[in-house]
């Protein structure tokens, strides 16, 4: 079947729907990754927005829902160049688009990903709309596109109860692995089932670690309990002092969809965490918080960084790494408050912040993903960072 | 970090010949160093022994040496130059090897020269096999499990300690008899008791079984201060098993998931910090196809053929770059070329699909065995670009210039399915049509995939051309433009649409043209469309909007060569890549066309304009309807360029040079032998034929022997000599075997020498640089002759050939060049070839000779003339002082069942050169600089020729006797010997018994075979065949012609060796010649034995 992107610029696309047979309308952004569309799909930043792969053939090797970073995808919808179907997969894979199909995601293939991508970067990221029905009024849809806004996504992402990871979950497991089900905990959770995992009873507990779930990449979880904490996630707007209460060895906060503003309200809360003194780490949306928190701004990027070949830039040291990134906002250079922190990490190809350091000594935050997922795991050594942190 | 100032003068180390297995991929890789240290201020000395690089040119480096690649040659140069650091890791494995053997004999560090990139003992760690795998095992990584054991018992606990399935390889044994494939205890019972029986030593090894394991490749960077990057990850289309340069390769990898991807990226850059690779290295992984384990296979601490491929595919420059990081530099300090904006410490993310399929010689070599395995067989590769894998393999397909325009392969139509499942199972060249054929039958996926272990992601795309194909036949010519759209978008070109649906051909285009949808083009960018770049290198899909936005300045396109094969080789990018610099020069915007991923042309600054694309007729006109150019040029890409040139000059593009419709008249026996009665010159008498009947009469009436060819043909392809009628009625049952478009030619056969010219022609005044003569009695390929500048001829027939060219040049009207062969018989001088376009020789003897061939050629077919340039007309180089004497380079060691015998078609796959003063040391060195092992005084010479050859053997084979080499001969060949007084043991023919010949060998008693036949080109004997693959297998050297024998006892008799040669700087060479190009007459040395002299 036929099925159009509406861009609130005017430009359309067309191309053949898949997925679920729905309009969808959002905003559209591209990713240059060359792997990894199901950790996109289900990565919880992506809420309110469709991802249009540069990487022209998707599908190719199917979806391991236990690869997820949710039990769901988040994402609005997925637009490709081409769509790999499966025959009879040898690893029992689930097809791309059945999957897309059951969880009501719309597809659109066919399509001129690079075109798209090239106007996406020359006019920056734009809402869009993606419809099968050919007869569209085309003024109606772009009031339409022009009007919508992704309103606060973390509320819908968040976790609505806290739950428990134990140390030594193991998760992002092969299918075809030996998981051992008696391991594989079921938890309770209203807005995201559990994804399965297994425990490696020879990590034991060093940390107890409270996380703030802003939209969690689960591969953040995964990274912590790997190396011996046990991760306790607390929906976005836990008070703060209940957490602290706790008393928890570190705080993490996590990524998250959205405009950070959208959060002003937990600002405070934030604040407190980084006077507190409890070691705290913080990865993409929770890195533009701390900044808020601490009297830095935000702002848009044109088109953001969405890709797992980021170079960015360790000051320190003067490495470069290559990183995993989704961002749509960035923290305003001339805003942060040069007694409270330092800019520890920069893009290389656009020298924005991508790291800071705070002076308290309690709170490092990155812009990027270390846990990858998709992407590289070249930072990792930034959880082991965390450790020492916490050691202290 | 900076460039380092503690160093002023690098070497940089070629990679010699081309050979299978190393190609043009270390021309452009070192041609891109070359450039990288001199932009950095340092003096560049280069070292190649192959004179039709680009990288040899005198501008490349700051001095060029094209000298043998010996370690005593090299070390000298070093010296003289006074070298303070040496780049070995961008020419090949030769080049790592000399870096080696240089850091090993304590040469680089008693004359304080630093070796740069990685160093000697990282490369040590990455190439020693027991080396590697401790490397491996302290970082953690999973080699291929492995052990030997001795009973029964033990190979059980090995397999249970390595995990089954296991491979069990008796040792010691030949051809691994006795061994297999065990999935379980029962069967490894089985396997070890009869591979520990077939050992010699009661021995097995036990490996672990990765068949059927994908086969993934990793192309890594890392710099001195650690940062490291993956450049691009490629994955083979044939499970582990089949060489990689032999293998389908895709890129980026498509069926990993990332988990996989990132375990195996980690594992890369984990290895490459493990060795502390400064610069690139490849990496190579075998991936279990269903469960989490991978194992390392191999690495190669050097650029390779995959990281050409993995800078084409990505638009990255990894030599350049890999060449700055040995300067000192560290990634973030290198510019990212293609954006401007960027840095080079990036990964490039690509939003298009790569493919690339090597290109063998099984059609010059039909008797070659075309399974493929670990012994790599290809002597080039393609590679195409597409949007879709569907689009990038039929682009890839087209590419091979196969003459097929889709997956399909008519001849496989004949074979009954049971056939067809063993083709389908079985590695070799035709494979994927295989497999197409396959789909079209019905065979299942699932199957196909159970038995060839070939992802299904792979067996899907190539199902989806096959349906495609299906729906247009069935159409019938009732086809909707869905349908055609739908094949487009597919990779489907207007020819084969037109063909598959009975559609019109004008039909589809129009039918495109009405809805929008023609040939579009898209760029790569090193980023998939993230940040704005600025390099025009494309490739065509199609869309709606197009990247490649046609400019207003003038210009010109170039047809390039396509893959490296045996009789189109580097030459020809030479040609082009020269020819586009000419363009630029003069202000044209210069657009080449091409495919071969492993050539200077295809780098992405070489040129104004890059398209990557097929060079067939319908993706050469889509290229075209884009350009729109006020010129092309077609006379320096080889028979690939020269086979477009009539459908180039239709579209109404004005052909530079030379016109297509006197390129025709060359091929075409009656307009050709029309010119040639105008010309008043003659030419051995022939005539063309069709069928056998008229076969025998034509040879009758010319009288035996022959040479017979089939018209329209490169490299010598199909071409025979034949004695008698027997031979000839074999001949054409052979050659009628496939259908014949055009008549087969029969002509006299002249035994006389072969000379040749390439001249510059500007329809006025004609240049020839120099006149080469070969070595080998007409009768060996001119490309597996030995050349000799200057041609040791009377001044008159020197001067006849000038004449003749002049009136030729004239009567065609050649703009540009034209290459021709020439036979001195009986005094007398006839015409055997017209090539209107470059040739073979023209990189070497423009380099000898200091003459910008190509370059003044270009400028002439934009009008220049001849008088214009310093260069003047007629011949430059009469008998100069000096010698630059060419010899082929063969594979024969790569390849099984190939006759090593030489004849009419070409067998060679490179060249290099001897340049000297003297005849004996030019020889000398080119034979050395081949790969030839002089065989070391009191030798055993094994001789055994044909009878019209035993009356020249003997004065050579006295002078070997009397050097002391130990002579044996068959029977009539060591009769003939003892009754001249010369002594040499009888030894019996392989067909009788034992001991015999083949013993003598094995027993490594002999290092040179000299072997004659009578000339039976593909129809020679077959114990001859045997006996000289033999002496391959066992590294005896061979001569097949007594010429070349003539050449080589005279550098015997000097007593040469390589670290006494003298050396030439290329430039200074030229000079020579230049200075003493009028000389007429030989002042130096003569080459008193040269059996030419005889006649």
């Amino acid at each position: 079947m036929r099925a159009f992107l509406i861009l609130e610029d005017g430009t359309v696309f067309s191309g053949e729907h898949f997925g679920a047979n729905r309009d969808a309308v959002c905003e559209i952004v591209f990713n240059t990754g060359l792997t990894g569309y199901l950790e996109l799909l289900t990565d919880a930043s992506y809420a309110g927005q469709a991802i249009v792969m540069s990487s022209p053939v998707i599908g190719n090797y199917g979806v391991f829902v236990e690869h997820g970073e949710a039990d769901r995808p988040w994402a609005e919808a997925l637009i490709v160049r081409d769509l790999t179907h499966l025959v009879h997969d040898p690893r029992s894979a689930e097809d791309l688009d059945d999957y897309l199909t059951r969880h009501d995601i719309p597809g659109l293939k066919g399509v001129d990903t690079r075109q798209l991508t090239l106007r996406l970067r020359e006019h920056g990221t734009m809402n869009g709309k993606i419809t099968t029905n050919e007869n569209f009024d085309k003024e109606e849809v772009i009031a339409e596109i022009r009007a919508w806004r992704n309103d606060h996504p973390v509320v819908r992402v968040s976790r609505k109860t806290a739950a428990v990871y134990p140390a030594g979950a193991i998760g992002r497991v092969y299918r075809n692995e030996d998981v051992n089900d008696e391991l594989v905990r079921e938890l309770p959770s209203e807005a995201m089932k559990p994804l399965g995992y297994k425990v490696d009873e020879s990590i034991t507990r060093r940390f107890k670690v409270a996380m703030l779930d802003f939209g969690l990449k689960q591969n953040i979880v995964w990274n912590l309990t790997r190396r011996g904490c046990e991760v306790t996630v607390y929906p976005w707007n836990t008070p703060m002092s209940e957490i602290l209460a706790a008393k928890p060895d570190g705080v993490m906060l996590s990524n998250g969809p959205g405009d950070p503003m959208d959060c002003a309200d937990i600002l405070p809360g934030i604040r407190e965490l980084h006077d507190s003194g409890v070691p705290t780490f913080a990865i993409c949306l929770g890195h533009q918080l701390m900044a808020l928190a601490t009297g830095a701004k935000t702002t848009r990027l044109k088109y953001g960084h969405r890709g797992i070949n980021h170079p960015v830039q360790d000051l320190a040291t003067g490495r470069v790494y290559i990183t995993s990134q989704n961002h749509g906002y960035v923290v305003i250079d001339e805003s942060i408050d040069l007694s409270l922190s330092d800019v520890s990490h920069r893009h290389l190809n656009d020298n924005s912040i991508e790291g800071l350091k705070y002076k308290n000594g309690t709170v490092k935050t990155v812009q990027y993903h270390p846990e990858g997922a998709p992407g590289p795991l070249d930072s990792d050594y930034l959880f082991d960072e965390f450790m020492k942190m916490m050691e202290v | 970090m900076p460039a380092r100032t503690d160093i002023e003068r690098v070497m940089v180390i070629g990679s010699g010949p081309i050979i299978i297995g190393q190609a043009a991929e270390f021309d452009y890789a070192g041609t891109q160093a070359c450039q990288a240290l001199k932009s950095e201020g340092y003096k560049v000395i280069l070292v190649n022994s192959n004179p039709a690089t680009i990288m040899t040119d005198s501008n490349m480096a700051d001095r060029v040496y094209i000298e043998p690649l010996q370690i005593d040659v090299i070390q000298n140069i070093m010296i003289e130059e006074r070298v303070d650091a040496l780049l070995a890791t961008l020419g090949g494995q030769t080049g790592l090897n000399f870096a080696m053997e240089l850091s090993e004999n304590g040469f680089l560090e008693k004359h304080n020269i630093k070796l740069l990139g990685t160093t000697a003992e990282g490369i040590f760690r990455g190439e020693d096999r027991e080396a590697f795998r401790a490397a491996m095992m302290k970082i953690n990584e999973p080699c291929i499990p492995s052990g030997t054991a001795g009973s029964v018992e033990e190979c059980l606990q090995m397999a249970d300690k390595i995990g089954y399935p296991v491979i069990v390889r008796p040792a010691f044994t030949l051809g691994g008899t006795g061994g297999g494939i065990a999935a379980d205890e029962k069967s490894l019972r089985e396997f070890a008791a009869s591979g520990l029986a077939a050992s010699r030593v009661h021995q097995v090894l036990i490996e672990r079984s990765i068949a059927g394991w994908k086969e993934i490749e990793f192309e890594a960077v890392r710099d001195a201060a650690g940062n490291a990057i993956t450049i691009c990850s490629m994955e083979n289309l044939d499970p582990v098993g089949v060489h990689t340069g032999d293998s389908i390769v895709i890129a980026p990898a498509q069926t990993l998931h990332d988990l996989e991807y990132q375990k195996l990226r980690s594992s890369a850059l984990k290895i490459v910090n493990e060795l502390g690779i400064v610069g690139g290295c490849n990496v190579q992984f075998a991936q279990h196809p269903t469960t989490a384990e991978y194992a390392v296979i191999e690495v190669n601490p050097r650029l390779s053929r995959s990281s050409a491929l993995a800078s084409k595919a990505t638009g990255y420059p990894i030599a350049k770059v890999a060449s700055k990081i040995a300067a000192g530099y560290t990634l973030d300090e290198i510019p990212n070329a293609v954006t401007g904006t960027t840095s080079a410490c990036f990964e490039p993310a690509i939003d298009y699909i790569v493919m690339k399929i090597p290109k063998w010689p099984f059609d010059k070599f039909v008797k070659a065995r075309r399974t493929l395995g670990t012994q790599m067989k290809a002597t080039g590769e393609i590679m195409a670009i597409g949007s879709t894998v569907e689009a990038a393999l039929l682009k890839a397909i087209r590419s091979l210039e196969l003459g097929l325009q889709g997956l399909h392969l008519p001849a496989l139509a004949q074979l009954n399915d049971e056939m067809l499942w063993l083709k389908i199972c079985t590695a070799d060249d035709t494979r994927l049509f295989s497999l197409a054929e396959g789909l079209r039958r019905g065979f299942s996926i699932d199957e196909i995939y159970d038995r060839t272990m070939i992802d299904k992601f792979f067996l899907c795309k190539i199902d989806n051309i096959v349906n495609t194909e299906q729906k247009l036949l069935l159409s019938k010519g009732n086809c909707d433009f869905e349908l055609i759209n739908n094949a487009m978008k597919m990779g489907f070109n207007n020819s084969w649409i037109a063909q598959l649906s009975g559609l019109d051909r004008e039909e589809i285009v129009r039918l495109r043209a009405a809805n929008n949808q023609t040939q579009t083009y898209k760029m790569v960018d090193t980023c998939a469309g993230e940040y704005d770049a600025i390099t025009p290198y494309f490739y065509s899909t199609t869309d709606i909007n197009n990247e490649a936005k046609r400019t207003e300045r003038k210009k010109v396109l170039v047809i390039g060569s396509g893959p490296i094969r045996i009789g189109q080789g580097i030459e020809f990018d030479y040609c082009s890549v020269h020819s586009v610099w000419a363009l630029r020069e003069l202000g044209y915007e210069a657009i080449i066309a091409n495919n071969n991923p492993e050539t200077v042309s295809t780098d992405f600054d070489t040129s104004d304009r890059l398209y990557f694309e097929p060079l067939t007729a319908d993706d050469v006109e889509a290229i075209i309807a884009n350009e729109k150019p006020d010129g092309c040029i077609c006379q320096f890409g080889g028979q690939t360029a020269i086979k477009l040139i009539k459908k180039i000059s239709d579209l109404g593009v004005p052909i530079l040079g030379t016109s297509a419709d006197m390129v025709d008249a060359a091929e075409d026996r009656k307009r050709f032998d029309e010119i040639l009665e105008v010309c008043g010159i003659d030419r051995p008498a022939g005539t063309t034929v069709t069928s056998t009947e008229e076969a025998l009469a034509a040879a009758s009436d010319l009288g035996y022997p022959v040479l017979v060819r089939p018209s329209y043909v490169l490299g010598g392809q199909g071409m025979a000599i034949v004695h008698n009628d027997e031979d000839m009625i074999e001949y054409m049952r052979i050659i009628n075997m496939v259908e014949q478009e055009h008549p087969i030619l029969v002509d006299k056969y002249l035994m006389g020498v072969e000379l040749e010219v390439d001249a510059v022609s500007d329809g006025e005044n004609i240049l020839i640089p120099g006149i080469m003569e070969h070595l080998e009695r007409a009768g060996v390929h001119s490309g597996d002759s030995i050349s000799i500048f200057p041609a040791y001829i009377p001044d008159r027939v020197r001067d006849t050939i000038v004449e003749y060219t002049s009136r030729i040049a004239k009567e065609m009207n050649i703009i540009g060049l034209i290459n021709i062969q020439f036979i001195l018989f009986n005094d007398k001088i006839y015409i055997i070839e017209v090539n209107p376009r470059s040739s073979r020789t023209v990189p070497y003897i423009s380099k000898v000779t200091g003459i910008p061939i190509v370059n003044l050629a270009t400028r002439i077919m934009l009008g220049a003339k001849l008088v214009d340039f310093s260069y003047g007309t007629g011949l430059f180089a009469r008998y100069p002082a000096v010698y630059a004497i060419k010899a082929p380079v063969f594979s024969f060691e790569k390849l099984h069942d190939v006759d090593t015998n030489l004849g009419p078609e070409m067998k060679s796959t490179g060249e290099v050169l001897g340049l000297s003063t003297t005849y004996s040391e030019a020889m000398y060195k080119a034979i050395l600089a081949s790969g030839f092992r002089f065989p070391a005084a009191g030798a055993g010479v094994l001789m055994t020729v044909a009878d019209n050859d035993k009356s020249d053997l003997v004065p050579l084979a006295e002078k070997l006797s009397a050097m002391g080499y130990e002579l044996y001969g068959t029977g009539g060949t060591a009769n003939y010997l003892n009754k001249h007084g010369i002594p040499c043991s009888s030894v019996r023919k392989m067909e009788e018994n034992s001991p015999n010949v083949v013993d003598l060998i094995d027993q490594g008693r002999v290092k040179l075979l000299i072997n004659t036949e009578s000339p039976h080109g593909q129809l020679g004997g077959l114990n001859g065949f045997k006996l000289r693959r033999r002496a391959i297998e066992h590294g005896v050297a061979t001569i097949t012609s007594l010429d070349t024998l003539v050449a080589v006892t005279e550098c015997l008799q000097r007593k040469l060796n390589p670290q006494d040669l003298k050396t030439w700087e290329i430039s200074k060479f030229a000079e020579i010649v230049k200075q003493t190009r009028h000389n007429c007459l030989p002042l130096n040395e003569l080459p008193l034995d040269n059996v030419m002299l005889k006649k």
